[in-house]
């Protein structure tokens, strides 16, 4: 048998159902986890917006107190009452009570740039500031806060200065703040395994320490700005590509105090990692759905594939029984038509001898051979009797090529069907021996299909004993709703391994024109359709035996007419 | 062996000419009438311009064939005794002949003194149809 269209129809098939469910399960998973990372993005800025922001308040918080206890200072005390000594360390005393030991040191500058007093743990009084950096930054506003600086003492440092005059003179009333505190705070910030904030100046220089020495040497270059409906005002969020490769959430905010600016930045995977577990499994379960999809495609497929070759091979064994069934019609056909041919002029020499007979009656009375030609005239007579015999059996046989069952008398259906085989049965050497009971039932049938059944399941058995001869044994008996029918030979037996195969259409063991493989899947068709069962035991060397069943339907509710 | 009375009248319709030549001489033998005809044409012909009192009829003819005829014998004289000869068994042929007023049948080939006895039963005497 050809596979290819099978295979082709296989092929298809999968394809179809794996395309079917695939794109839908594709789709949906794609949409639900774009929507779902969006989603969970959107969290994670909003979630460290807040955060910076929060920070942000409070660091603006911190610098405006510090701001406004300066300012405070220098307006609340004159010229004269600050560069007092006593008064001057009197009031830090006072400051740092209330602020803890935030503020380090205070200082009065004059226009020159020479610090007048000092009041702080430094011996800075007199100290020309003039060069200072935060000096020089500190003139042209009102109130400045300078870079953060390391003193003295390696800490981190940072300086408010708040410019005054009264007309006479100008002066600068400074306040050295420790930023360590305050540094620790913003360090303190951390998210995860990579995320912290820092805080730079307006040239980007760091006033913080940051988390790592990798971390300082880095820098950023912006990929892209974050567009966010509901963005904190004053927060900028950025992804942006580090100088190591990363790609890193950078999240930072103007300080409103100083000329700085808070900024958090997160390696973007560290800070989406749940994102990427929820990617892994929405990978498995797409990977999981995908292979169960593939699994149950590849077996449908071929229980179906393999359903449609058996309905294919049942319909070919069909159409082969259409056309064994036709053929023994047209040779019904051929055969009656001879038949017919052959009874005129058997018929006219039967007459023609009867003729001679009269003539030999009325006037032959003398002749010395009348007897002799009498003899003669008797067997021409029995002759054509016979010729008569064989064309009406031929008829008959020729007649009962149809599937309309009727009630069937089994005893003389089987003696019918060994009369047809007797002669070959004779050459063969084979004994027939027939165990029927006379008096079983009449069975629901088509004689013409029993008849088939019983010639095949007997040459079989002929063919089978051709070489040595045997017995063929034949029995039929009744239950009181099963037919047993057993059609047993002598000969050589059928090997194991062809047993199983022994019903399947086209199998044959016979040379080559010799079987056509089918009467035996006939057999077993007919047998079926009457709702009975065959089966076959063998023995090599002992012999063979078909065992039909079949069931038993009282003539009272016999129906009739259904085929 | 009619006695000396009118002899029965027999027509036998049937296209083997050897088949109706020696049947109508045996048919003679015993005292018949014996007419044949190979066609249903000639049998119609024949029965019109004499009467008979019994027919046979092969089933199988060429043209017309015995069923058709035994309608035509049928309506020239309803009460002519008809046989059937028929040369297969063809029931569903026979089945309609009895149907339609055949008296009986017999296949080919027919035993001789049964094909006699079947015509003296069912013929009608000589001469009673007026």
């Amino acid at each position: 048998m050809d596979l290819q269209p099978y295979n082709n129809l296989s092929r298809n098939l999968a394809l179809g159902v794996i395309g079917i469910s695939f794109i839908p399960l594709l789709l949906v998973g794609g949409l639900i986890f774009v929507q779902f990372s969006s989603i969970y993005t959107e969290k994670v800025y909003a979630h460290l917006g807040a955060v910076v922001d929060k920070h942000l308040e409070t660091i603006d918080a911190f610098l405006a107190g510090k701001q406004y206890e300066v300012l405070y200072l220098d307006k609340a005390f004159t010229y004269e009452q600050l560069t007092t000594p006593a008064f001057l360390e009197r009031t830090l005393k006072d400051i740092q009570q209330q602020y803890g030991r935030v503020f380090v040191d205070l200082g009065v500058i004059d226009a020159s740039g020479r610090q007048v007093a000092y009041a702080g743990p430094f011996d800075q009084l007199g100290a020309d500031c003039s060069e200072e950096s935060w000096y020089v930054n500190s003139r042209d506003s009102k109130i400045a806060i300078s870079d953060v600086f390391l003193g003295l003492h390696r800490s981190p440092h940072f300086i408010v200065t708040v410019n005054n005059s009264d007309g006479l003179r100008s002066w600068t009333l400074k306040a050295t703040i420790d930023f360590l505190a305050f540094g620790n705070q913003v360090e303190n910030i951390r998210i995860g395994n990579t995320g912290h904030a820092y805080i730079v100046n307006a040239q980007g220089e760091l006033q913080t320490r940051p988390r790592s020495v990798e971390t300082q040497a880095l820098s950023m270059v912006a990929s892209r700005t974050v567009q966010r409906p509901h963005t904190t005002p004053g927060v900028l969020i950025e992804r942006s590509l580090g100088s190591d490769g990363e790609d890193y959430i950078v999240v930072s905010a103007a300080l409103a105090g100083a000329d700085w600016k808070l900024v958090f930045q997160q390696e973007s995977s560290d800070a989406l990692s749940e994102l990427a577990t929820a990617e892994r499994i929405a990978l498995l379960v797409l990977v999981a759905g995908a292979l169960a999809i593939l699994g149950m495609a590849l077996f449908m497929n071929r229980k179906l594939v393999t359903r449609f070759r058996l309905i294919d091979l049942r319909t070919e064994m069909m159409n082969r029984q259409m056309i064994e069934a036709g053929k023994l019609a047209s040779i019904g056909e051929l055969a009656a038509g001879i038949a017919h041919e052959i009874n005129n002029p058997v018929a006219i020499m039967i007459e023609e001898a009867g003729w001679v007979g009269d003539l030999l009656e009325d006037e032959g009375r003398e002749m010395s051979c009348r007897e002799e030609v009498e003899r003669a005239l008797a067997q021409i007579r029995t002759q054509g009797v016979r010729c008569k015999d064989i064309t009406h059996k031929l008829l008959s046989f020729a007649r009962q090529t149809d599937t309309r069952v009727t009630m069937v008398s089994l005893p003389e259906l089987v003696a019918e069907v060994v009369n047809l085989s007797m002669q070959p049965a004779r050459y063969a050497r084979i004994e027939f021996s027939l165990n029927i009971d006379p008096h079983m039932p009449p069975i629901k049938a088509s004689p013409t299909e029993l008849q088939q059944v019983f010639l095949n399941l007997i040459n079989n058995s002929i063919q089978a004993m051709e070489q040595d001869g045997g017995t063929l044994i034949i029995s039929c008996h009744a239950s009181p709703d099963e037919v047993f029918i057993t059609v047993a030979d002598t000969g050589p037996g059928i090997p194991e391994a062809n047993l199983s195969r022994i019903f399947d259409p086209f199998f044959t063991t016979k040379p080559v024109g010799r079987g056509s493989g089918l009467g035996l899947s006939i057999c077993y068709g007919i047998i079926h359709q009457m709702g009975g069962t065959i089966e076959v035991e063998s023995t090599v060397g002992h012999g063979t035996s078909f065992n039909i069943r079949l069931p038993l339907q009282r003539s009272d509710t016999f129906q009739g007419g259904n085929s | 062996m009619q006695d000396g009375a009118t002899p029965i009248r027999l027509l036998i319709v049937d296209d083997e000419r050897g088949f109706t030549e020696v049947l109508s001489k045996r048919m003679t033998r015993r005292g018949l009438r014996v007419d044949t005809a190979a066609s249903g044409a000639e049998a119609v012909r024949m029965l019109r311009t004499q009467d008979y009192d019994a027919t046979i009829i092969d089933l199988k003819l060429e043209g017309m064939d015995g069923v058709e005829i035994l309608k035509v014998f049928k309506l020239l004289d309803p009460g002519l005794p008809i046989l059937m000869l028929t040369g297969h068994g063809s029931e569903t042929a026979v089945k309609a002949s009895m149907r339609l007023g055949a008296a009986d049948y017999l296949s080919k080939p027919v035993d001789f003194e049964a094909l006699v006895a079947k015509v003296l039963n069912v013929a009608r005497q000589g001469g009673d149809k007026a």
